[in-house]
């Protein structure tokens, strides 16, 4: 499984290539919507591909709760297989 | 077992995440032994991605219902993956947000015709765009949320929806005399990302499985994708201008 840092670097990979974000803006505390001014089908659109990338499923009522990208790494490193 | 939709060749717009009710019904329409194209809209490689994720992974061409060129251009481009069309599915919608949960009669006319536009007349653009590919026996289908009535937050949305529903009656009047069949599918509330964007969804939603004679499951697109594709086949022959109510029989019960 990977780790935190390595889902982080992946999340940023993809945060940037969908939202346009700069990888090292990606860091854990900030909030997609708030901080890094994600919309919500862009956030759609990340968790589709993280899906992809980490092998684990987001139903959308769980993409609702994922704020920040601690939540999302976390939530990855829960749920990967 | 045979398929319901064995051999048909379906153009599918209305994609854009698997919670979509155009998912769905390109997913029964595929294990019903359907061929399908996908339009996409604006985030081409989301809805490519998803498409992927099809029982069979499905082409997407590109249609936004305002732009003029993508419409001219449609035929042909859809015409690079099948020969003909048996089916259309039109699962396209969009309201600005002064129209949908604000104030009905703040709304401006600049918004409304915009609703309208994209909500209920692309389903003639739709039909005159793809017609060169309409096979005789062809059946297109609009998604329709019943606008015989006016609900909470729906305002002008609802609106684009009557007209829509008049739309249809027109391309049946017309496409009639060629064969082709126009019908709605109105159904019940599903929660999809469209869904999830009208404020006060929940005051739609709300009550829905109590009083559907049927029941109601807001999470299962399943059935609704079930009627359309019950519309796409050839088992509704004789029917055009119609709604057909997908809706656990709400439409039929008083409060």
């Amino acid at each position: 499984m990977a780790d935190n840092q390595e889902i982080t670097a992946g999340l940023a990979e993809i945060i940037e290539e969908v939202a346009g974000v700069a990888k090292d803006e990606v860091t854990s505390d900030k909030s997609f919507v708030d901080d890094l001014d994600i919309d919500s089908l862009s956030m759609v659109e990340i968790a589709v591909q993280a899906e992809d990338k980490f092998g684990v499923k987001i139903p959308d009522d769980e993409l609702a709760n994922l704020k920040t990208v601690s939540d999302a790494v976390n939530y990855v490193q829960a749920n990967s297989k | 077992m045979p398929g319901l939709l064995d051999g048909k060749r379906l153009l599918i717009t209305g994609v854009i995440t698997n919670a979509s009710i155009a998912y769905h019904v390109a997913q029964v329409a595929q294990e019903q032994g359907a061929q399908v194209v996908l339009t996409g809209f604006g985030r081409l490689s989301l809805v490519e991605r998803v498409a992927k994720r099809l029982p069979e992974p499905a082409p997407v061409v590109e249609l936004d219902v305002q732009n003029q060129e993508h419409l001219d251009s449609l035929a042909e481009r859809v015409g690079e993956h099948v020969d003909g069309l048996d089916g259309v599915l039109h699962s396209i919608g969009f309201a600005p947000p002064s129209c949908l949960g604000a104030p009905f009669t703040e709304a401006p006319w600049s918004d409304v015709a915009t609703a309208m536009e994209v909500s209920a007349y692309s389903f003639a653009s739709l039909a005159v765009a793809t017609r060169p590919l309409l096979s005789e026996g062809a059946s297109v289908v609009g998604m329709d949320f019943d606008a015989r009535v006016a609900w909470p937050a729906y305002n002008w949305m609802g609106v684009s929806k009557a007209t829509l529903e008049a739309v249809n009656r027109y391309l049946a009047r017309d496409l009639g005399a060629h064969g082709i069949r126009v019908n709605l599918v109105s159904a019940g509330p599903v929660k999809t990302m469209a869904a999830r964007s009208i404020p006060g969804f929940e005051e739609l939603e709300n009550g829905w499985d109590g009083r559907a004679p049927l029941g109601w499951d807001t999470t299962d697109p399943t059935p609704v994708a079930k009627s359309v594709c019950a519309v796409l086949s050839d088992w509704l022959p004789v029917t055009t201008g119609s709604m057909i109510m997908a809706d656990g029989g709400v439409h039929a019960t008083g409060q």
